[in-house]
Parts: C-alpha cells; structure tokens; sequence
C-alpha cells in the first residue's frame, strides 16, 4: 500500500505522519503542495498537522487552495482515502471534502497535551482496529480545534455514525465533543489530535498505531 | 478601483474572540457593552473600473476563498 504525505510550507508534522505510516508497512512518498499530482498508485495522501501559510486568512484556507488540493480532490472523489490530522483536519474543511469548520478554541488558548478520546465507531478502516467505544490516550496541539457545523449537518454526521472520535473532556468547546469525523464515504477522516505522535512506546504512547494499522489491512481498492 | 470587504462570522456563531473582548472591556470600566462581534476587514485594489463586475468579482472571491461560508458571512462595498 502507498501513502503520499503533503508537506505546505509551515507544516510541522509532516516528518512524524510519513514515519508512522512507514513503520505500519506503508510505502510513502513526500509531496510538495506545488505538485499538480499525486505520485501513481497512491491509495491514501496524509495531510499533515502545522501552520501552513502561517495560519493566514484562518487556518488551512490558503493551503486548500495550493496545485496539490485539486489532485487530493480528484483522488477522493474517486474514493481514494484521505487523512487530514489538525492542520490538515483544517486543510479538509476548507477543501469542504469534510462538512463543518473549525473555530478558534472556546478557552481562546492554544492548548498542547494529552487527551483521551473515545472511538465513536469501528465502521472505517482508520478505526476498524479498535474496539467501539474504546478509551485511548492521543495528544491535541492546537489553536482552533473548535469543532462547529450546523444543526442539520451535526445530525447528519450522528444518524450516519460519522462521529469517528470524540472527546473524553472537551478541550476546545468542539460541538458535541468531536474530535474527528468522516466523510459519507467514509474514506476521508479529519481529527485534530496526533495520531501519528503516538506510534511508538518510547514516545510516552502506541494508541495511535492501531490506526494506521488498521488501514494498512482494511483499505478497499480505490 | 477599491473594494472593502467585510467578513464576520454568522449570527448564531459563538464568537470567543468577541466575548474575551467584550469582558476585557467590562473589567476596564465601560460598563453597558451588550455585545462584540469581531470579524476582519480586507481591502483590495481593482484593476475593474465597471462597478457591476468589480461586485460580481468580489463576491466570487469571497465564495472561494474570502469567507467560509459555513460560519462567516461577508459584504463588499465598492469605494
């Protein structure tokens, strides 16, 4: 399986999310966000956490707009997987392959630590490997990880099971404590906590392994 | 040509911003401040000199890339 990771200029975990999906037996290649394509063969592109273009205009907005979007578009579009994690979780909503948009957190402070998440549902090969409603322990980094969408949208996400994560205590004032949520195909998911920095025992965690494991053996051909 | 445009997050959004602005100003002693709302302005030079297609142009700017239209909402003034 082949993983493509996106590197902006500003983004900072573009290193650790290639590392995490190396290390489940993916194949990777780094893309830079002037690439009108994406390499062939490419089953899921990682969109990674950072800044990308400083944050300007709000977050993830310029990048959504950057020669590489239109690739990640047509590759979802054909039911191609997608994981945008924090900056990247941005990146999604404004390229609106995921619904909602992310607000500036309610406590307005930047907030960097571990959080325990529940795994909403099982049904998506990011979260097939876990048990539903399993606790696991994944750091947040962000600014504006304040997860809004319209009433209508919310209901939808929760009639569909679209919720992938939530939080076990809210850091951010996200509606209804989501911290990741799929698309209608559920091939592309968005969350704002860090996945890809808890791969390895020795980084003070493993829970996130199982989801890039997870889609290593549960991706359906594109 | 100038436009002006003004981009503020939608009635019904809890604005955080405008809320630790508005207790800021509270705690500074101006009393009777109901409510803040606090949104962006941003300003553009035109090459357009028609007025009808400079506002046609702008507000497709703002659909793509300005304003995201599910938690803002924005207006243009042509200057």
């Amino acid at each position: 399986m082949k993983a493509a990771v996106i590197t902006f200029p500003g983004s900072n975990c573009d290193r650790d999310l290639a590392v995490a999906f190396e290390r489940a037996g993916f194949e990777v290649a780094r893309v830079w966000h002037k690439d009108t394509a994406l390499p062939a063969g490419v089953d899921v592109v990682g969109v990674p956490g950072g800044f990308s273009f400083g944050d300007y205009l709000r977050c993830g907005a310029i990048a959504a707009q950057s020669p590489i979007a239109a690739a990640i578009q047509a590759h979802a579009t054909r039911g191609g997987y997608v994981l945008g994690i924090c900056n990247g979780f941005q990146v999604l909503t404004e390229m609106q392959l995921l619904p909602g948009a992310l607000m500036r957190n309610a406590g307005l402070k930047f907030i960097c630590k571990t959080v325990g998440l529940k795994v909403a549902t099982t049904d998506s090969a990011f979260t097939s490997g876990y048990a539903k409603g399993q606790d696991i322990a994944v750091p947040v980094a962000h600014h504006d990880g304040n997860y809004t969408i319209d009433a209508e949208g919310l209901k939808a996400l929760q009639g569909e099971d679209r919720i992938a994560f939530t939080y076990r205590q809210n850091p951010n004032g996200a509606m209804a404590d989501i911290a990741g949520v799929l698309s209608a195909n559920r091939r592309v998911l968005g969350m704002m906590p860090h996945p890809e920095r808890v791969v390895d025992l020795q980084h003070g965690g493993a829970d996130g392994a199982t989801l890039f494991a997870s889609l290593m053996g549960g991706m359906a051909l594109a | 040509m100038k436009a002006r445009v003004t981009v503020m997050l939608k009635a019904g959004v809890l604005d955080v911003q405008g809320e630790a602005v508005r207790h800021a100003l509270g705690t500074l002693g101006f009393a009777g401040v109901n409510g803040v709302r606090q949104g962006k302005v941003i300003e553009l030079d035109l090459a357009e000199t028609d007025v009808a297609k400079a506002t046609a142009t702008v507000n497709a700017m703002c659909d793509k890339l300005l304003a995201n239209a599910v938690i803002e909402s924005y207006r243009v003034e042509i200057l």
